[in-house]
């Protein structure tokens, strides 16, 4: 094992990682269920014309994943944190994110 | 046999970015299953950890590919406000409708989580190296993550596959 490799025992970078993406699919989830409920979001999701509000629910899951993995990362990188409740958490995120992407869900808050 | 524009990059989209990143997800999941030093000799992670990474990165690659020209390139052309492009065609046929309010939605949606989580897959891959025969633990949140990765793709997929038989992009 080389020295980089004995290093990086730490788990808050894997940490980071996973629970940034956990966080990006959530958003992406949130944004698409509150579209819904929303006209104003909507219309403020609409970033791109053609395209429509999902430039705007993918932009800002996009973004807000990279923001917080950067956080995060700088964060717990020279730490041990506790990656198994860290990993739930971002599986439940993500599965939030799927269920709120689901259309069956979020076309039941349509006006 | 020639193809229009719009044609190409429904091509390009589904059958050459999309199609790569789910063809090489077997490779990508085989290799990180089998990072374990009851299966490989350190020769062995040595030269596997070449492939994981070259095949992880590529995955990344192609699915941002995917998402971005169906987002910005095809899906403008699926959702055009005129009465002949394929979503319209669709919600104006009750017999048709579904494949839009439940196959488009879903599959321009969650077709996204695929490489934000790739990427993260990835990143880990290549940050922890060959640790990741000795980290087991991560080695398996990883293969889990990038499952999911591969089933919001394949959603994507096999979704676009069928609209594009039902209501072409032409």
């Amino acid at each position: 094992m080389n020295a980089r490799t004995n290093s990086i025992r730490s788990d808050g970078v894997a940490a980071a990682a996973v629970l940034a993406s956990g966080i990006g699919v959530f958003v992406t989830g949130v944004l698409t269920t509150m579209a819904e409920i929303s006209g104003a979001l909507k219309a403020a999701l609409d970033w791109y014309a053609p395209a429509g509000p999902l430039s705007g629910k993918a932009g800002t899951g996009i973004v807000v994943w990279l923001i917080i993995w950067v956080i995060l990362h700088y964060a717990w990188r020279e730490k041990e944190v506790n990656f198994g409740a860290i990993y739930a958490l971002s599986l439940g995120l993500v599965a939030l994110g799927w269920v709120l992407t689901f259309p069956l869900v979020f076309e039941a808050f349509s006006g | 046999m020639t193809l229009t524009a719009k044609e190409l990059w429904t091509v390009l989209h589904g059958m050459v970015f999309g199609a790569i990143f789910l063809i090489a997800f077997a490779g990508g999941f085989a290799g990180l299953w089998s990072l374990t030093p009851s299966l490989v000799t350190q020769a062995g992670v040595r030269e596997r950890m070449r492939r994981l990474l070259i095949g992880m990165w590529t995955m990344a690659i192609m699915a941002w590919a995917t998402v971005i020209t169906g987002t910005y390139i095809v899906y403008p052309w699926y959702r055009a406000p005129d009465p002949s492009s394929p979503r319209s065609l669709l919600i104006a046929n009750p017999e048709l409708k579904t494949w839009h309010t439940f196959g488009m939605e879903w599959k321009e949606h969650v077709g996204w989580f695929a490489p934000i989580l790739a990427t993260a897959v990835a990143f880990l891959v290549t940050y922890y190296g060959s640790a990741l025969v000795e980290k087991n633990r991560l080695r398996k949140a990883i293969l889990v993550i990038f499952s999911i990765a591969f089933l919001a793709s394949a959603v994507a997929g096999i979704f676009g596959a069928f609209l594009n038989k039902v209501a072409p992009i032409r």
